[in-house]
């Protein structure tokens, strides 16, 4: 059943989710020309795979690599903003259901978050 | 090549892939992957990288329009999410086990699937009775949802066996890295008799989160190319924006015959591929 919370949270969700795409995609956007710009005669090597380097996969090297301007990493940190987006829209989610007093779906959620934290901690951490 | 030639190139092909996959619904992880990797012989993993990040951002991106419809069962799709998150997990870290010639023909299969269930699919199941399932009833997954003719209350069946499916589509969606909107769409339609615009408004929802659960391993695993993504995901953007507009306009019964059977051609040469078959 909805109820009149979830309408509303949905409502937030749904401008969060928008302004997180866009968001991202203004930084890819400025990151990607500034990469074209400043690497565009770089050859492509995306036949063969060998796999990003850390600086490319871990999030404080991410970030760090950011700061120093490095526009590949630039670009992966709008990706990451991308990825939070769903995570950040699940945490409203419980919070949602949290007002509610809704305790069984409270638990579902943070089940949910569990898993997707667990995977982000797994994977760029 | 090199970047500034690479990169437009890249941009059109995931405009188009945006543009076509908003207006069939055929998703752009489905088309994009093997345009990338078939044409522009990009390595399979960073095709699929680059995929299921730009899966992330249309479902984010058409999720307003989802909710203000007011469609979407965020206590179905939440319970579903547990299936799905465990079965992204599952698929992405195994992907990185199997050799990219298996993936490359299971990718080839599930196109196959999608092209034909585009075509022949059948959306009308006599939705669910209240009484339904009494985990269903516990979960408080019963609904109602708006329609020209009034209020509709529909009820859920066969939790547990949807619960399975949705961990099978999640695994899908890990292991290739799409969204996998279509296979949650009959776990809910077909599975659990929930009304079609219910299902699908609550699987847009699902596959933002469900690929998000992947995208960690695939970041973790170097599969995520920043110099792809960026126009993938520039180009996936701006293709399904312009082809939300279209919408009205163009024929797109037509379009969606046409498109599985390109579909299905790149998924027979995907299978191909595969097999160590080059044409």
């Amino acid at each position: 059943m909805t109820k009149l919370t979830d309408v509303g949270i949905e409502q937030m969700v749904a401008t969060l989710l928008r302004a997180g795409v866009m968001i991202s995609g203004t930084i890819v956007l400025a990151a990607g020309a500034y990469y074209v710009i400043r690497s565009g005669t770089d050859p492509v090597h995306l036949s063969t795979f060998v796999g990003e380097p850390s600086r490319l996969r871990v999030l404080h090297e991410i970030m760090e690599s950011a700061w120093h301007r490095q526009p590949r990493a630039a670009i992966q940190v709008g990706v990451l903003f991308l990825v939070a987006t769903p995570v950040l829209r699940v945490i409203l989610s419980l919070v949602a259901f949290a007002l509610e007093g809704d305790r069984r779906y409270v638990v579902i959620t943070a089940i949910v978050l569990a898993v997707l934290l667990f995977g982000l901690a797994e994977g760029i951490g | 090549m090199n970047v500034i030639e690479f990169t437009p190139i890249v941009l059109a092909t995931a405009f188009g892939a945006g543009f076509l996959g908003s207006l069939t619904g055929l998703g752009g992880g489905v088309i994009l992957t093997p345009v990338l990797t078939l044409f522009l012989h990009v390595d399979l993993r960073y095709a699929m990288g680059a995929s299921l990040i730009s899966v992330i951002a249309t479902s984010s991106g058409a999720a307003a329009a989802y909710v203000r419809d007011g469609y979407s069962s965020i206590r179905i799709g939440m319970f579903l999410e547990i299936a799905t998150t465990l079965g992204a997990l599952f698929g992405a870290m195994i992907a990185t086990r199997i050799p990219t010639a298996a993936l490359s023909v299971i990718f080839g299969l599930i196109l196959l699937q999608a092209a034909w269930q585009s075509v022949f699919g059948h959306h009308a199941t006599a939705p669910a009775p209240l009484d339904s399932d009494p985990i269903a009833k516990k979960l408080n997954m019963n609904g109602e949802y708006n329609t020209a003719e009034g209020v509709i209350a529909y009820g859920v069946c066969r939790v547990k066996a949807g619960f399975a499916v949705m961990f099978g589509a999640g695994t899908i969606s890990g292991l290739l890295g799409i969204g996998s909107g279509s296979l949650k769409v009959i776990a809910m339609d077909q599975v659990m008799r929930i009304p079609f615009k219910v299902s699908t408004a609550t699987s847009n929802f699902m596959i933002g989160v469900t690929a998000a659960a992947s995208a960690s391993v695939y970041l973790s695993r170097g599969w995520v190319d920043p110099g792809l993504v960026m126009p993938v995901l520039l180009g996936v953007l701006g293709g399904s924006l312009l082809g939300a507009r279209f919408l009205a306009v163009l024929p797109v019964q037509l379009l969606r015959r046409v498109f599985a059977v390109v579909v299905g051609l790149m998924a027979v040469e995907m299978m191909l591929t595969g097999f160590h078959v080059n044409l």
